[in-house]
C-alpha cells in the first residue's frame, strides 16, 4: 500500500499538464480503434443480420459489410435465412456439424417407437429439412425454436401414424405419410410463429419392432414361395400342354392323310376296275381266263410244294406225307 | 484554487453516470420489464423494446418473457379407459399474458412450471382415463386405410383401422380448454397442448408383439396354402387340358377317318354294283387278288391235271 502515496500524489500546484500531451493523443487513437472494432460487422452470404439497438429491432443487414453504433448501443445477430438445415428424429448421423441434429441414443429409441391406427408397434426414423424463412418471429417469438420444432415434428409424425395400418407405415403407405406429415408440420409451425419453413420430410428405415421383424420376414418369405409354388405349376403345364395340342395335330393330319389317300386308293382303284370291267364286258370268257392264268402264273411259283396229280389218280392223296408244321 | 475545479468536474461527471446509469435500462424484443418499487410493481409493464428510464436507486428491473415458452412435461405411465397402460409424455406452450398478475402470483419461471406441471399433467390423466387407447392414437374418424393388395382379405384385423369417437387432436383439445382456464389466474395463456409420444408400456409391449407375431404367422400360413392351392388348381386344369386336347383330337381323328371311310365306300360301291357284270367280274377279280395275297411258300396245293390250269398238261384236248 506504500508505493501508492508515492507515485499517485500528483501536485497540481506545479503540473506540467503539457507533459501529458503525448500520453493524451494515444487516447483518441485507442478510442478510434474501439468504436471501428465494434461497429463493423459482416453479414455472410447465407446469413442475415437483425439489429438491435438497446434490444429494439431497427434494421435487418443483407450480406455484406456494414456498420453499426458502437459499444453494444446496437447489436447484431446473424440468422442463416439461406441454409437447409437439418433435424433427425429416431437415428443419428455420426460428425454431424450441429449438436442438436440428432438427440442421445436412449431418446432416439424413444422416438422412433410408435403405435399405429390397427394397434400395432412399428420404429419410424424421419429426416426434417428447413429453413429460417423470417428472421424476426425465429428470434424474437419462440423462445425456444429448435426444441419446439422438434416435439412439434414427433407429434405430427405420430399423428399421421397413427391414422394409419401398421402395414400403410411399413410399406404402401410412405409417400402419403411423408406429404401429410410435411402439410401438419407447415401448417403447426405457422400456428406457433416460428418462422420457419419445412422442406421436407423424409422417412428414413421405417420397420416392425426388432422382435416381430422375423415373422415379417416370413411373410415376405411365404408369398415368395406362393410364386414358386405357382410358378413350377405353371412350367409343368407349359411343358405338357403346347405338347399335347402338337401332338392331336399331328394326329388330325395325319388322319387327314388317311382320309386323302382312302379316297384317292378308292378313286384309283375304281378306276382301274372300270377300265378292266370294259374290257371284260366285252369279251368275258377270254378276259376271265387272260385274268385267272395270270394270276395262276404269279401264285403257283411262289407256293413251296406243288402237288399236281391226275385227275384218275385220285386215290394217292392217303399217300401224300404233307408236312406237319 | 483555480486548477481545483478540473477534479470536481470529473466527479460530478461521475456522480451524474451513476445516476443515469441507474436510471436507464434497456428492453429487449424478447421481454418485458415490471418496474418495482421497494418490490412493489408500479405502473403497467414497459411492452415497447427500446431504451427506457426509471427513478434511480429505488426502482429495480424485471424483466419478464415476452416469447412463446416450452412446456415438456415428463412421460408419465397412465391407464388408459381399456386398462392399458401407456406411457404418454405431452408438450406445451405458453406465453405470459398478464405480466402484473404473473410476476405478483408466481414470481420465476420454476414456479411457473411447477404449476403447468400440475394442471396440465392433471388434465392428462383425467383425459386418458376416461377415453380408449385408440382415441389417442387415431385423428381422422373416417380415413379408409390403403390396402396391400397382396394382403387382400388377410385374417383377423390386418389392415383395419379401429373405429374412433373423438380422435387425438379432439381429446387434446380438451386437454386445453380445461388447463387453459385454470392458468388465466397466473397470468399465463396455454396456447397448445399436444401428446408428443404416446406407447405401450413394457408388459403390454410384449402382448402387442407376440399379437403382431401370430397375426404375420397367419399371414404366412395362408400364402403358403394358397401357393399349394393355386399350383394344385394348375395342375388340375392341365389334366382337364390334356383330356380335353387328346380326347378332341381322337374325335376330330375318329370324323375324319369315317368320312373317308364312308366316301371310300361309296366310291367303291358306285362302281362295283353298276351292273351284274361289274358284280360278277369284282367277285372274280377280288378272289383272284385274294389268292395272290393268301397263297405264299408255306402253302402246299394239290393239283389234279382237271384243274384249269394244269388242264393241258395231260392232254391238249381235255375231256370234259
Amino acid at each position: 500500500m506504500n508505493f501508492q502515496s508515492k507515485e499517485i500524489r500528483i501536485d497540481w500546484e506545479n503540473f506540467d499538464f503539457r507533459r501529458l500531451y503525448g500520453l493524451l493523443l494515444i487516447i483518441p487513437v485507442i478510442l478510434i480503434l474501439a468504436v471501428l472494432y465494434t461497429s463493423i460487422y459482416t453479414v455472410k452470404a447465407e446469413d442475415i443480420g437483425v439489429v438491435q439497438r438497446f434490444g429494439k429491432l431497427v434494421r435487418k443487414a443483407p450480406p455484406g459489410l456494414h456498420f453499426k453504433f458502437p459499444f453494444g448501443i446496437e447489436k447484431v445477430t446473424m440468422i442463416p435465412v439461406e441454409r437447409q438445415q437439418k433435424i433427425e428424429f429416431g437415428f443419428g448421423t455420426t460428425g454431424a456439424t450441429n449438436s442438436s441434429q440428432s438427440s442421445n441414443i436412449r431418446e432416439q429409441e424413444l422416438e422412433r417407437s410408435m403405435v399405429t391406427g390397427d394397434l400395432n408397434a412399428a420404429t419410424v426414423e424421419w429426416v426434417v429439412q428447413y429453413r429460417v424463412q423470417e428472421p424476426e418471429l425465429f428470434l424474437f417469438k419462440v423462445r425456444e425454436p429448435a426444441d419446439t420444432l422438434r416435439d412439434i415434428s414427433e407429434s405430427v409424425m405420430r399423428t399421421v401414424v397413427g391414422d394409419r395400418t401398421v402395414d400403410e407405415v411399413i410399406t404402401i403407405g410412405r409417400q402419403e405419410i411423408e406429404a401429410d406429415a410435411l402439410n401438419m408440420l407447415q401448417s403447426v409451425v405457422n400456428k406457433y410463429e416460428l418462422g420457419l419453413s419445412i422442406d421436407q420430410v423424409q422417412l428414413k428405415n421405417v420397420n416392425p419392432p426388432q422382435p416381430v421383424q422375423p415373422s415379417f420376414n416370413e411373410v415376405n418369405q411365404a408369398q415368395q414361395e406362393r410364386e414358386q409354388l405357382i410358378n413350377v405349376a405353371n412350367g409343368e403345364y407349359n411343358k405338357e400342354v403346347p405338347r399335347a395340342r402338337g401332338q392331336a395335330d399331328q394326329k388330325i393330319q395325319a388322319a387327314e392323310g388317311y382320309a386323302l389317300k382312302r379316297v384317292n386308293e378308292a378313286d384309283g382303284d375304281v378306276s382301274r376296275f372300270n377300265a378292266v370291267l370294259k374290257e371284260y364286258i366285252d369279251a368275258p370268257a377270254v378276259t376271265k381266263r387272260r385274268i385267272y392264268i395270270e394270276t395262276m402264273r404269279e401264285v403257283i411259283p411262289q407256293l413251296g410244294k406243288k402237288i399236281i396229280i391226275d385227275n384218275q389218280a385220285s386215290q394217292v392223296l392217303p399217300l401224300l406225307q404233307l408236312p406237319t408244321n | 484554487m483555480k486548477n481545483a475545479i478540473a477534479p470536481l468536474v470529473i466527479l460530478a461527471l461521475i456522480v451524474l453516470s451513476i445516476v443515469g446509469y441507474s436510471a436507464a435500462y434497456t428492453v429487449d424484443e424478447t421481454e418485458q420489464v415490471i418496474i418495482t418499487q421497494f418490490g412493489k410493481p408500479v405502473g403497467e409493464p414497459i411492452v415497447a423494446a427500446g431504451l427506457n428510464f426509471k427513478t434511480p436507486f429505488i426502482q429495480d428491473v424485471n424483466r419478464i418473457e415476452r416469447r412463446v415458452l416450452e412446456w415438456d412435461g415428463s412421460p408419465h405411465e397412465m391407464p388408459t379407459k381399456d386398462k392399458t397402460y401407456i406411457l404418454v409424455d405431452t408438450f406445451g406452450r405458453w406465453r405470459i399474458s398478464d405480466a402484473k398478475q404473473y410476476f405478483l402470483r408466481l414470481r420465476d419461471e420454476r414456479s411457473a412450471k411447477s404449476r403447468l406441471d400440475d394442471i396440465l399433467g392433471s388434465e392428462t390423466r383425467n383425459a386418458i382415463a376416461k377415453h380408449e387407447l385408440i382415441e389417442v392414437i387415431r385423428t381422422t374418424k373416417d380415413r379408409i386405410p390403403m390396402k396391400d393388395e397382396t394382403l387382400e382379405d388377410a385374417p383377423g384385423n390386418l389392415g383395419v383401422l379401429y373405429p374412433i369417437n373423438k380422435g387425438r387432436a379432439k381429446i387434446e383439445e380438451e386437454i386445453f380448454t380445461k388447463a387453459a382456464s385454470k392458468l388465466t389466474d397466473f397470468g399465463i395463456e396455454l396456447l397448445d397442448i399436444r401428446f408428443k409420444r404416446i406407447n405401450y408400456n413394457s408388459s403390454v409391449r410384449q402382448r402387442i408383439y407376440s399379437r403382431m407375431i401370430s397375426e404375420r404367422e397367419q399371414i404366412a400360413e395362408r400364402f403358403r396354402s394358397e401357393g399349394a392351392g393355386e399350383a394344385a388348381k394348375i395342375i388340375g386344369k392341365k389334366e382337364k387340358d390334356l383330356a380335353e386336347i387328346e380326347s378332341e383330337a381322337y374325335k376330330k381323328v375318329q370324323e375324319i377317318r369315317g368320312v373317308a371311310d364312308a366316301e371310300a365306300t361309296k366310291i367303291y360301291a358306285g362302281s362295283y354294283n353298276q351292273s351284274p357284270e361289274a358284280i360278277e367280274f369284282y367277285e372274280f377279280i377280288k378272289t383272284m387278288e385274294t389268292y395272290q395275297e393268301m397263297l405264299d411258300k408255306d402253302s402246299t396245293m394239290i393239283l389234279t391235271t382237271d384243274s384249269e390250269i394244269f388242264k393241258f398238261l395231260k392232254d391238249i384236248e381235255p375231256s370234259k
